[in-house]
């Protein structure tokens, strides 16, 4: 049987989902569609193409979405964010990642996504359709807003995300962080404990409700490691922990820790970065 | 206006996942329930829209709706403390797949006198299945817009915008429609302590549903490995600082 | 120390003060904060309480709280709803002028008003103001004192390390084993608050506490706080008739209650730090049970909780630990030498209660009396789960309670039954509770008694006094002062002291001369080191190496253990507990000799049997050990036969009795109106560790040459002149400004003429340790300890009961009796 692979927005995602689609072991059909978005219009063209194959998306936003119409349109199940098929089994994440969940699909047709960070990106396949689908007055994106970031590196994309806890004690607090992510031309993040007492806007909020991040390195001051933060940057290439308890849940979680107080850990640092760059 | 919002009874985890013996759910003995952050902005933003329009048709109203255990009721008096004016129950102790939770809540709209606006979460807490919603207004052939961080309603139509990594992109869709929303929507209010006392006046209807079997069967959880990763201690307090950079630079965002 | 809550840093504070040296604090948790009862305290302390120990402990915290800078003084109101809560609130103004606090004062709803001004005053009628009220930071206090110890180089502080294990070999603590390593001691102290009972079990200990839940909500932001500073500006408010309290914290509003159903839980219950979504010890809030509260705290406050804009933004169930009566549960565990006890202690008696186990651990007291809180009190089947979990749900709702000083617990009744019981019942007895036994307290039976006496019997008219009260008990006084009176005493506490080292354990822990020939019985003071009172029993010499030890029901498994711990090293002397193996009939009044002799061939005539005298006679077929004592100040014995066999002493007794007149008795007369017509003192009345035997009254006789325990400071004593007698006092007049005659119960107040607090020279306020009726001599009693300036026979001062004064006098200065002075009827 084939697989027909649904190539969405987010490169990156993408190209994790081409090693699941390769892992159902059947011939890989890669497609993208151009125009504007409108997830009805694409899951029917999707389908279309699909010809009763299987389809494999990426677990971003868009692709979770178009499969979801492809499933509703279909009444077929679809299993978002797997990390594993065996057969009809298939394991999916569940709580934004911090938990997993084996499952049986009954049905003849799968339709998958690719949980992030959870495969090795493959290769772009050498062939890739392009899908150009009907829009007719299907629900679509009607306007483009763009961000107002203020210049700043957008904490999506950020390559270092200096994140802060509830142990970072204020709005005040996060000044020290502020200082480092820029030196680092990071941005700033921070837990849901911090928006919910109003120290950060909500934009700011990392976690399995806010942004999830994918930096190079996520530095995570005194931030305590509730699943609902993990989520948010299991993504990242390293994680550094500051926290003065040593038995939080952060280090269980991180590649790096320092065990100490952040007010006094973060200053340290930013001045250590300053004095190596002057030399 | 009249607004259906769809909530989940959800545990409020800790630091540690801990499932019970069978695998089939998490230990839930030391933890409190509620609804995901969605959810609670979902609800605020539907007894936002029934104040704004209230004005202009009194009929405004606000019902939440949840397909969980008797205990669930619970979340119902939270969506109602936040201001929802009653509650549909579908009462069942299983836990269903999405497309059998769509089919339950899609039979318990069409009884109802129609919804201007049926609001979910983008995606439920624990299951995190991203297409509840989307069947739902499939089978109600209804327009429907996911992961909003805005909405306004104006002339008997939505405008919705969805966050994407340039952006926002905005969709504009009649009503009725559904919508799935996520948190930064809006910033829910705590409930007052009047509210919270009203909330205990208001009507649940209360009606046990049978679980059809599962499309996406639930076969067993697992704690993921590497939860217990062995971070590397670069020092204590201020002094650690030199070695953090010495990582910074061997990471290359020095 | 095992736990690293407010008990343990103090306690480690304290000992390091003591000159301990190689102190080790374990926790499971981390630091600051590990996750126990401490890190979600609400923090305040309302120093007045009915009992003398634990506002002493609470004023200790308080003191050490404030040299500690975390102390923040925000007065405290106790709000009245009823007219029943007002005289309340007045008892309590009473305790704490008798405990020495004076700034306290009835206010009026709208003095209420002034200093809180959110609330409506239209739904109360009153309040109790304390001044002295504020709230602390527990854990900032708690790191103070632990890095002092630290700092002092006496301790080394492990937190994140869990207990696996506690090695005890011949009933003796050898070590310890963590997840960190195993360290040898031979001294741990379980102060893990609501974890205790669980790390007790690993050495063999019990810790009889129970955690439960106190439910606590934050509400905000208050606008009416926008513009305070600090944490807290308004007083404290406690909704006592609601069992809630609401203060201000910071731009919000906690509200607490102790108004729900009791929930209980098992240690066993209490999740790891890790799997616990806020700590360990707040657990998920249940609405239901706060719905009720919701409504009460709308109507005191609601200015602030009908605000839509005042939302709820915290809610736990916050646990807390409790006891079977509500005290905490200090020093060594009875069961295992070396492991000690300091659990069940709240934030406000957490550093006091440090203090005095650091010393009770290293001098063998403390300054501050513990023995109302010492773990050693109980009996084993008030050990037991139910009995706990029963009694601590039943006291719950009772913590903001109008908990009458005669009130009976409801709960788990009729565990310990005498083999008088049957007839006891038939005869309409009114049972109190002693030690789990079943007791009379007067006996409905004696009603027709009533008519007897007529005018002699004072009618209480007011309801309080008149509750758990009976006028029957002063017709059966009168009757066994004419006639004779069957006492049930089954619930004294009895064991033997045997062996060849037997005379040295009883001579080192009693005050007097146990070295007395076999036959003798000897009333003797039990003394701390510092020779104020420990206990107070009688010595029954039975051989020469057997003495049989006889004292309070309440006390005796404290008293047991303080004799066990004091028998020689080289195992020479055995205790044998026989509480349970022997029943007491108490049977005095002039006709006590008439009927006994009816019963039995031994000549039981003065000459025959003479006072403090004990011999075995027989009964018809029974063997009955017979000692001749008195508590009421009659002729008669305390007749003891074991259990199965007192039903038949019984029956013997009341059918000899009968042509007598004999009558069955209560405690009533027993414990109060026999005992306070002839001032008689009482252990935990008269008697604990803040006066000494001289003071007392009780320093008749010679120093007995042996050593004994406090025999040095027992002769300073002697030596020196006394700070404060014992005197006993009578009533004047009764009559209250509304006409009704009021009678104290005692713990009120003892004023000069002038009505001002008579202090004694060591600071030591005057109030009245016991109080009742004296049917025979037609006058309420008092007791009191005074200045010696006051002590003069035929003084007028005042005593202030419920808010007003009534004038009393010395009657007399020294252990003289007010009803036969010379003791006539005892020796005859």
């Amino acid at each position: 049987m084939s697989v027909l692979l649904f190539l969405a927005d987010g490169a990156e995602l993408s190209l994790q989902a081409v090693t699941l689609a390769h892992s159902l072991g059947g011939e890989v059909r890669a497609v993208e569609i151009d125009g504007p978005y409108a997830p009805s219009a694409w899951a029917a063209a999707l389908i279309d193409a699909a010809e009763g194959s299987d389809i494999v998306g990426p677990g971003s936003d868009r692709g979770n979405e178009v499969l979801a119409h492809v499933a509703a349109r279909l009444d077929l199940p679809f299993a978002a964010n797997v990390t594993d098929v065996r057969g009809d089994e298939v394991t999916r994440i569940r709580w934004g990642g911090t938990l997993l969940e084996d499952a049986r699909i009954h049905a003849q047709t799968k339709l998958l996504t690719a949980a992030p960070f959870a495969f090795a990106p493959g290769a772009r396949p050498d062939v890739v359709e392009t899908l150009r689908p009907e829009l007719g007055d299907s629900v679509r994106v009607v306007e483009r807003v763009e961000p107002d970031t203020g210049g700043k590196v957008s904490l999506a994309d950020a390559k270092v995300v200096v994140s802060g806890g509830r142990g970072v004690g204020s709005a005040e607090g996060f000044a020290i962080l502020e200082e480092l992510a820029e030196l680092l031309e990071g941005a700033v993040g921070c837990s849901r404990v911090v928006t919910s007492a109003g120290w950060r806007p909500h934009t700011d909020q990392v976690g399995q409700t806010g942004t999830k991040v994918s930096p190079d390195l996520y530095i995570a001051c005194g931030i305590s490691g509730a699943t609902q933060h993990i989520a948010g940057c299991k993504g990242a290439k390293a994680l550094l922990a500051i926290n003065d308890d040593p038995e939080a849940t952060i280090f269980a979680h991180a590649d790096y820790a320092v065990i100490g107080n952040l007010h006094e850990v973060v200053p340290a640092i930013t001045a250590e970065l300053r004095k190596v760059r002057a030399t | 206006m009249r607004v259906l919002c769809c909530v989940k009874r959800v545990p409020i985890t800790g630091g540690k996942m801990v499932l019970t013996d069978d695998a089939q759910a998490i230990q839930t003995r030391h933890l409190g329930f509620t609804i995901s952050p969605h959810e609670e902005c979902g609800v605020e933003e539907a007894v936002r829209i029934v104040e704004a329009h209230a004005v202009e048709a009194h009929s405004g109203e606000v019902v939440a709706l949840t397909l969980g255990p008797g205990e669930a009721e619970e979340q119902l008096r939270e969506c109602m403390a936040l201001g929802a004016d009653r509650a549909i129950h579908l009462v069942s102790d299983e836990e269903w797949d999405a497309q059998a939770t769509a089919g339950a809540i899609v039979e318990a709209i069409r009884s109802e006198e129609p919804f201007d606006l049926i609001v979910f979460g983008n995606e439920s807490a624990d299951a995190g299945n991203f297409q509840v919603g989307i069947r739902v207004a499939y089978a109600l052939g209804l327009p429907v817009v996911t992961g909003l961080k805005g909405l306004t309603i104006a002339g008997g139509r939505a405008r919705c915008e969805q966050e994407v990594p340039a952006g926002r992109d905005v969709y504009d869709v009649p009503l009725p429609a559904v919508v799935t929303v996520k948190e930064g929507l809006n910033l829910p209010r705590y409930p007052s302590v009047p509210a919270k006392l009203r909330a205990n006046r208001k009507p649940v209807d209360a009606k046990p549903v049978n679980r059809p079997p599962a499309k996406l069967e639930k076969l067993r959880l697992v704690v993921p490995e590497g939860q217990g990763k062995q971070a590397e201690v670069l020092g204590r307090g201020a002094d650690a600082a030199p070695a953090v950079v010495e990582v910074m630079q061997k990471l290359g965002v020095a | 120390m095992i736990g690293a809550g407010i008990v343990g840093n103090s306690l480690a504070y304290h000992l390091s003060e003591l000159g301990w040296t190689d102190l080790v604090l374990l926790d499971k948790g981390p630091l600051p904060n590990p996750g126990g009862s401490t890190g979600h305290a609400s923090n305040f302390i309302f120093p007045v309480d009915h009992s003398k120990e634990m506002t002493q402990l609470t004023l200790d915290s308080v003191r050490q709280y404030e040299a500690m800078g975390v102390f923040t003084c925000s007065g405290g109101i106790e709000v009245a709803r009823t007219e029943e809560r007002m005289q309340e609130l007045q008892r309590r103004v009473s305790s704490a002028k008798a405990w020495g606090i004076d700034d306290v004062s009835i206010i009026t709803p709208a003095q209420v008003k002034e200093l809180v001004p959110y609330i409506d005053e239209s739904v109360i009628v009153g309040g109790f103001y304390s001044p002295g009220v504020g709230i602390v930071d527990s854990l900032r206090a708690g790191t103070i004192m632990r890095e002092r110890a630290q700092e002092r180089g006496a301790l080394s502080v492990f937190a994140n390390t869990e207990v696996l294990g506690i090695d005890v070999e011949h009933g003796r603590i050898t070590g310890i084993r963590t997840s960190r390593g195993d360290i040898a001691t031979e001294t741990i102290v379980v102060c893990c608050g609501v974890w205790s009972p669980k790390i007790a079990r690993m050495a063999g200990a019990l810790i009889p506490l129970t955690p439960a839940v106190h439910q606590m909500i934050d509400v905000g932001p208050v606008p009416h706080f926008k513009d305070t500073k600090g944490v807290i500006e308004f007083p404290i408010v406690r909704d006592m008739d609601t069992n809630m309290y609401e203060r201000q914290d910071g731009s919000g509003l906690e509200i607490g209650s102790y108004a729900h159903r009791p929930i209980l839980h098992d240690p066993e219950e209490i999740p790891s730090n890790e799997e616990a979504a806020l700590s360990p010890t707040e657990f998920p809030f249940t609405e239901k049970d706060f719905t009720l509260q919701m409504e009460h705290a709308l109507e005191l406050i609601p200015d602030v909780l009908n605000d839509e804009s005042v939302g709820i933004k915290y809610a736990i169930n916050g646990i807390l630990s409790l006891t079977p009566d509500g005290l905490p549960l200090l020093g060594e565990t009875p069961e295992v030498k070396g492991l000690w006890s300091a659990a069940a202690v709240w934030v406000k008696e957490g550093p006091g209660v440090g203090r005095a186990v650091a010393e009770w651990m290293t001098n063998g007291e403390s300054e501050i009396d513990l023995q109302s809180s010492d773990i050693a009190r109980f009996y084993e089947h008030q050990r037991s789960r139910k009995h706990v979990r029963d009694r601590a749900a039943e006291g719950f709702n009772k913590t903001y309670g109008i908990v009458h000083p005669s009130e009976q617990w409801e709960s788990n009744r009729n565990v310990r039954l005498s083999p008088f019981f049957l007839r006891e019942r038939e005869l309409g007895a009114a049972f109190f509770e002693a030690a789990g036994w079943e007791r009379p307290q007067w006996y409905e039976s004696n009603a027709k008694l009533l008519d007897e006496y007529g005018d002699r019997i004072n009618r209480r008219e007011a309801e309080w006094e008149s509750r758990w009260w009976s006028p029957i008990i002063n017709a059966e006084h009168l009757a066994m002062r004419d006639r004779a009176a069957m006492f049930d005493l089954t619930a004294f506490a009895i064991f033997d002291v045997t062996g060849p080292g037997a005379l040295e354990t009883v001579q080192k822990v009693s005050m007097r001369q146990m070295d007395v020939a076999v036959g003798k019985v000897v009333y003797t003071p039990v003394l701390s080191p510092s020779g104020t009172f420990k206990s107070d029993l009688t010595v029954m010499r039975l051989g020469h190496d057997r003495f049989r030890v006889v004292t309070g029901g309440a006390h005796g498994m404290a008293d047991l253990k303080w004799y066990a711990d004091h028998r020689p090293v080289d195992g020479s002397a055995q205790i044998t507990d026989l509480t349970s193996a022997y029943c007491t009939l108490g049977l005095w009044g002039p006709r006590a000799r008439d009927i006994l002799q009816s019963l039995t061939s031994a000549d039981m005539s003065n000459e025959g049997f003479a006072f403090a005298s004990c011999r075995t006679i027989e009964i018809d077929s029974l063997p009955v050990l017979a000692s001749r004592i008195s508590y009421v100040g009659e002729l008669g014995w305390e007749l003891y036969v074991p259990m199965e066999q007192g039903a038949k002493l019984w029956d013997l007794v009341w059918e000899a009795g009968e042509p007598h007149g004999v009558v069955p008795a209560g405690i009533g007369v027993y414990g109060t109106t026999g005992r306070l017509e002839k001032c008689y003192r009482a252990f935990g009345f008269e008697l604990d560790a803040d006066f000494d035997v001289v003071e007392a009254g009780m320093a008749w006789g010679r120093v007995k040459a042996p050593e004994f325990i406090g025999k040095e400071a027992h002769v300073q004593h002697r030596e020196s002149d006394p700070v404060a007698v014992l005197c006993t006092l009578t009533v004047d007049d009764h009559v209250s400004r509304d006409g009704t005659k009021r009678y104290m119960l005692g713990r009120e107040p003892v004023l000069s003429k002038q009505g001002k607090a008579l202090v004694d020279a060591e600071g030591r306020r005057s109030y009245v340790t016991s109080a009742g009726a004296g049917p025979s001599i037609g006058k309420h009693i008092l007791l009191a300890y005074l200045p010696p300036e006051n002590a003069n026979v035929g003084e007028e001062l005042l005593v202030e009961y419920l808010g007003e004064q009534y004038p009393v006098t010395v009657a007399t200065n020294d252990s003289t009796p007010v009803f036969d002075p010379e003791n006539a009827r005892v020796k005859a």
